[in-house]
């Protein structure tokens, strides 16, 4: 039987766009609400859009959903890609709207990024996408970002960032722990940058 | 580097089908929207925007679904504006696929619509769009007003101190379009655009009067705009978005190298 991938639903956009871009590069998708569906599923894709906070919400509102993620991913070592807000949540914190808790995956603050007349947030619009140590399935490009909260690392020796991008300073554009990779850019609205990230995401076996 | 100015193809949709009008009279048909977003998508646009213009309900509705289509073949930021009335209106056009929505006369009446749909939805989808017309005489500081109904009923709101307030109550992009300029490919009202992006953190995308390359250069040289938005120098070929993209790059601003 062909590899399925959990387009996880839990309430927080543009599903739709990702359901879309998955199935252009050949995946059988279930777009599912269910832990046991995820908990079966051979890859995993957690998108995202809105507030930190409200995105928590909704995948902490469907029972049992963070902790199937969490065993799927963390021990059974399932391909994962989080997008934008799903990527933020790996995080341990977000700060957007008060101080939340997140998934807890990777040591990190989702911190907001600095506005200035010259450096406008949110961010949006490409921008070249730097891996920032050996090869990963993030190469050199441009993509589309659209965020104005960004991850910071907790811990610089331990730094889960595998990719930057430059908007006033620094700004991760990619984070990985073990089989979980996030991208705080959209893949399914980077074109061909994007779609060849999940061709690669789909063939991948870390 | 850092984030590429963004060049973005502007449809205006009519009851399914695209038109382009010269200061909103005489349309012409200039084809099919999905079809030609499929080619925008191709060639490398930085993100498409659907302009809908439809009168009717049934226009209203043919627009989710030319959203979905478009949504299901092309995978570039879709903004899609036009009619947008209410938070439930938004999120209509937002799950049938677009990434982002702008609110023009709603926004207008009502300027609190714009923190509803960002609370609601987030502000990076929450477009603020800001029709604006001149009303200084030659000579004095300039001022502009918003204007409504495609550019022919004035509200007597001062352009700047809208856009201002739009942007603080959650707007995350403005789109500012001078309906002096637009249709007549005379160039940006540069003055409008420069006045209202050094008064905002958000980006701020020019719109109205492209005719030639050198216009979205300015745009973003002497505007200071984010995004450089042309309809007509695109539709009827006169120009590529990869030579938009030169045309950026020669003046060494940051633009993104696709083919196309």
């Amino acid at each position: 039987m062909a590899e399925t991938v959990a387009l996880i639903d839990y309430g927080a956009g543009n599903l739709h766009s990702v359901h879309n871009a998955l199935q252009a590069v050949g995946a059988q998708v279930v777009v599912t609400d269910r832990p046991e569906d995820v908990a079966r599923a051979n890859r995993l894709v957690l998108p995202g859009v809105g507030s930190f906070k409200a995105c928590m919400d909704g995948l902490t509102a469907i029972p049992d959903m963070a902790e199937t993620l969490r065993e799927a991913v963390l021990e059974r070592r399932r391909p994962f890609l989080g997008i934008c807000v799903g990527m933020q949540l790996m995080a341990r914190f977000g700060l957007e709207h008060g101080r939340h808790d997140g998934l807890g995956w990777v040591e990190g603050t989702v911190a907001p990024l600095k506005p200035s007349r010259e450096v406008k947030v949110p961010h949006m619009g490409w921008n070249m996408v730097e891996p920032t140590g050996p090869a990963s399935l993030v190469e050199r490009g441009e993509a589309y970002f659209l965020h104005s909260y960004a991850f910071e690392p907790g811990d610089d020796d331990l730094s889960p960032v595998c990719a930057v991008t430059t908007h006033g300073g620094r700004v991760t554009a990619a984070i990985q722990k073990d089989t979980a990779l996030g991208v705080q850019f959209h893949p399914e609205k980077s074109q061909k940058y994007g779609l060849d990230l999940l061709t690669r995401f789909l063939a991948w076996k870390p | 580097m850092t984030v590429r100015v963004r060049v973005i193809p502007c449809l205006d949709v009519a009851n399914g089908r695209v038109v382009k009008g010269v200061n909103f009279v005489d349309l012409k048909d200039a084809g099919d929207p999905v079809e030609q977003a499929r080619a925008y998508d191709a060639a490398g646009a930085d993100e498409l925007c659907f302009l809908d213009i439809s009168a009717s309900h049934e226009g209203r509705g043919t627009l989710l679904d030319i959203v979905k289509r478009t949504a299901e073949v092309c995978f570039m930021p879709l903004t899609v504006g036009g009619g947008v009335g209410s938070v439930e209106d938004a999120r209509a056009l937002l799950l049938a696929g677009a990434d982002k929505v702008a609110v023009n006369s709603a926004a207008v009446r009502r300027p609190e619509i714009m923190a509803d749909i960002a609370q609601r939805m987030g502000s990076q989808c929450a477009v603020a769009s800001v029709d604006a017309r001149r009303v200084s005489a030659p000579g004095e500081p300039a001022r502009w007003e918003i204007f409504t109904h495609g550019g022919r009923r004035e509200t007597g709101i001062d352009a700047v101190a809208h856009a201002v307030r739009l942007a603080e109550l959650g707007a995350g992009e403005l789109l500012v379009t001078s309906m002096d300029g637009d249709g007549t490919q005379a160039g940006y009202d540069l003055e409008l655009t420069r006045t209202i992006a050094s008064n905002v953190d958000v980006p701020v995308v020019a719109s109205g009067g492209v005719g030639t390359l050198d216009h979205l250069v300015a745009g973003v040289v002497e505007g200071r705009a984010s995004a450089v938005l042309a309809a007509s120098i695109f539709h009827f070929g006169k120009h590529s978005i990869a030579e938009a993209h030169q045309a950026l790059r020669n003046a060494g601003l940051p633009a993104r190298e696709v083919a196309g």
